[in-house]
């Protein structure tokens, strides 16, 4: 009897933790979507349930060129970002993790080291580059400097991932005449998927919502990403925040990353090496 | 062809020597397998043929060009690696499709050489299967099946049977002599399992400390081998050794006292001996004869019988020897617990070993075995 209730008790506080976790985690976003249906007069009435669906404020955010021309932006520097990253980090972690060679760890230790660097500490010298490369107000600025910090990331878990795959493969890929290009591509490549989409979703996560070199590195409306075009929606007159609109947008951009995340999850699965090796 | 010849192959490792002096010639079509206690470098070797080690002294050549500077794939030889190393994301087909591809054979005859070679180790119905759904055993003869494809001129084996069981290996050793009998190709075969050594080699190469210890066919290392080392190795249980004296060295015969005082003319020429020189006797557990024809007798007491089904292993605590003394039996031999026993030695069965462990030659011939 006793320790019945006790377990009864144990999965109700097992499962309060898990409402109070989920709440925390989901409530901001739930807020926004429903915050993004209502018209602007109803807008700071406290609603926890949605009392309308109108679409006006998408509708007013996608009617906007520039908000349009923002996500493709994004879009694009996005996944230059994640393939760039992924191809030197996928080469990379080849030469870091198969071959050997003198400084090897430190090497890895730098890379390591760069990511510590806060955005804002190399900002100055990164427009310096930019300027000089007379890539201003241009998404390849963008994608220049998003890169050189996804890198260190992308190539250490790569490095890791690529240590653990067994020695004897690359030596049979070598004995059926691979070369090192053949060998990454053809073998390791499509054994390395886990990695490849958890560090590619991370980078592409990371370069969308990138807000400080975005506003910094661009200058006119029709070259920046999407994080900085919500910033600056601007409302009826100066003393008005367009909260709507801004909810709309924040969801619109939110959703594609959503989807990815949901698509590559199947991906992130371990054990696809199996049968490699052994029995 | 195939005729690999290896002259003052050497291997250094950051400076250590793992592998040094080895010269050796594997004629076409010979089965030579490497044995040797783990770590003698038997891996080594064989990863050199391959060229996946840079060779870093001597010269390696096959039908007489020499492939020291030769990347592995234009060497034309073949190696199975004993974890299989397929690839795991590409069907059996595949896998043994995959060099040929990339030599950029013709379509039909890829499908045509991994048809055949599916043929020759029975995995025709697993073609499209991917590894991991295959057994160990077949694994590896995808593992074979890889190499076959490539008809190289030289099969290179590293282990390749030593993640399987009891059963299987025994099973796939048969296969595998089988498909060498028809290939007819030269194949190169390590193991540390003495009995696949004995079973498939046309010759055995012993290695022991990076260098070749002995060369020859399974029966010269058993029966004649050079040194106590080679002895100790082949042959399982493993050769009986008792301290002795030499009493008398000769040619012919090299006269030595037992451990009981009881004199034995062994069939050794021991002419380099001296006499008063501490030696080593060595008796193979079968080679013990009923006391009314030996040369010398041996008392102890019955240990532990170990009961094999085909034969009984008796383990007899005999004074002055070292541990004790392991002497095969039929299989229903009669033994009572700690019985007095009477080991019979005839100088004829016996080898015997220098101080420094060289064995001294043996004068007797066995037929069908080249001393
Ligand atoms: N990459 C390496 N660097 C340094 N030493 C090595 C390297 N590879 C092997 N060795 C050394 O070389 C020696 C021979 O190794 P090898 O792998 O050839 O032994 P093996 O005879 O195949 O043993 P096993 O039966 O255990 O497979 C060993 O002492 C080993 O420690
Ligand atoms: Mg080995």
């Amino acid at each position: 009897m006793n320790r019945t209730v006790l377990r009864l008790l144990k999965r109700l506080g097992f499962y309060a933790l898990i409402a109070v976790v989920l709440f925390y985690a989901i409530f901001p976003f739930y807020y926004a979507v429903v915050t993004s249906l209502k018209p602007s007069s109803e807008l700071f009435r406290v609603d926890f349930w949605p009392s309308s669906f109108d679409l006006v404020n998408y509708a007013r955010i996608l009617g906007e060129k520039s908000f349009v021309r923002a996500i493709l932006n994004s879009i694009l520097v996005s996944f230059s970002v994640v393939f760039i990253a992924l191809l030197l980090g996928l080469t990379a972690s080849y030469a870091l993790g198969r071959v050997r060679f003198r400084g090897r760890t430190s090497v890895l230790l730098i890379i390591l080291g760069v990511s510590m660097f806060p955005q804002v500490a190399v900002l100055s010298g990164l427009f310096e580059v930019i300027r000089v490369l007379d890539l201003y107000n241009n998404p390849a600025g963008l994608v220049l400097s998003y890169t050189i910090f996804t890198l260190p990331f992308t190539v250490w878990v790569l490095t890791t991932f690529m240590r653990q795959l067994p020695q004897e493969l690359e030596e049979a890929a070598i004995m059926d005449g691979a070369t090192p290009w053949i060998t990454i591509t053809r073998v390791f490549l499509p054994l390395m998927w886990p990695a490849m989409a958890t560090t590619g979703l991370l980078a592409f996560i990371a370069a969308w919502n990138e807000f400080l070199f975005a506003l910094t590195f661009t200058l006119t409306d029709d070259q920046r990403t999407v994080p900085v075009a919500i910033a600056l929606i601007s409302g009826g007159s100066q003393h008005e925040l367009p909260w709507g609109p801004i909810m709309a947008a924040s969801v619109t951009v939110t959703v594609p990353l959503v989807v990815l995340v949901m698509i590559f999850q199947r991906r992130i699965v371990s054990g696809l090496t199996a049968g490699a090796v052994k029995g | 062809m195939g005729r690999l010849t290896l002259t003052g192959i050497g291997k250094d490792y950051d400076g250590v020597e793992v592998s040094r002096d080895i010269d050796l010639t594997i004629e076409d079509g010979e089965f030579v397998v490497f044995v040797g206690p783990s770590g003698c470098g038997k891996s080594t070797l064989l990863r050199m043929i391959a060229g996946l080690e840079e060779i870093s002294r001597g010269e390696m050549c096959l039908d007489g060009e020499r492939l020291n500077e030769t990347p592995p794939q234009e060497r034309d030889i073949g190696m199975v690696f004993q974890s299989y190393a397929l690839y795991p994301h590409m069907t059996v087909a595949e896998n043994m499709a995959f060099g040929l591809k990339l030599a950029h054979a013709d379509k039909t005859e890829i499908k045509q050489r991994v048809d055949t070679a599916a043929r020759t180790l029975q995995l025709s119905p697993l073609l499209d299967r991917r590894p991991k759904a295959l057994s160990g055993g077949q694994r590896q003869r995808v593992a074979i099946g890889r190499t076959l494809v490539k008809q190289p001129r030289v099969f290179l084996l590293d282990e390749p049977l030593s993640n399987l069981d009891a059963s299987l290996r025994v099973e796939m050793r048969v296969q595998l002599a089988e498909l060498h009998r028809r290939l007819g190709a030269t194949m190169v075969y390590v193991t540390h399992d003495q009995v696949e050594a004995m079973t498939l080699a046309d010759r055995i190469v012993l290695l022991s400390g990076g260098r070749i210890a002995q060369v020859g066919a399974p029966l010269t290392l058993y029966h004649f081998p050079e040194s106590l080392e080679v002895a100790a190795f082949i042959g399982s249980p493993r050769i009986n050794t008792l301290p002795v004296t030499v009493i008398d060295p000769g040619r012919r015969r090299t006269g030595v006292q037992l451990p009981n005082g009881e004199p034995l003319p062994v069939a050794v020429d021991g002419s380099h001996l001296t006499t008063g020189e501490t030696a080593t006797l060595g008796i193979r557990a079968e080679d013990f004869v009923a006391p009314d024809a030996a040369d010398a007798l041996l008392k102890g007491r019955l240990g532990v019988a170990e009961r094999l089904g085909y034969e009984t292993l008796a383990h007899i605590e005999v004074n002055g020897a070292d541990g004790t003394i392991t002497q095969r039996l039929d299989r229903l031999a009669h033994l009572e617990p700690r019985q007095a026993t009477t080991l019979g030695l005839s100088g004829e069965q016996c080898h015997l070993f220098d101080a420094e462990g060289r064995a001294c030659p043996r004068q007797v011939t066995l037929p069908g075995v080249a001393a």
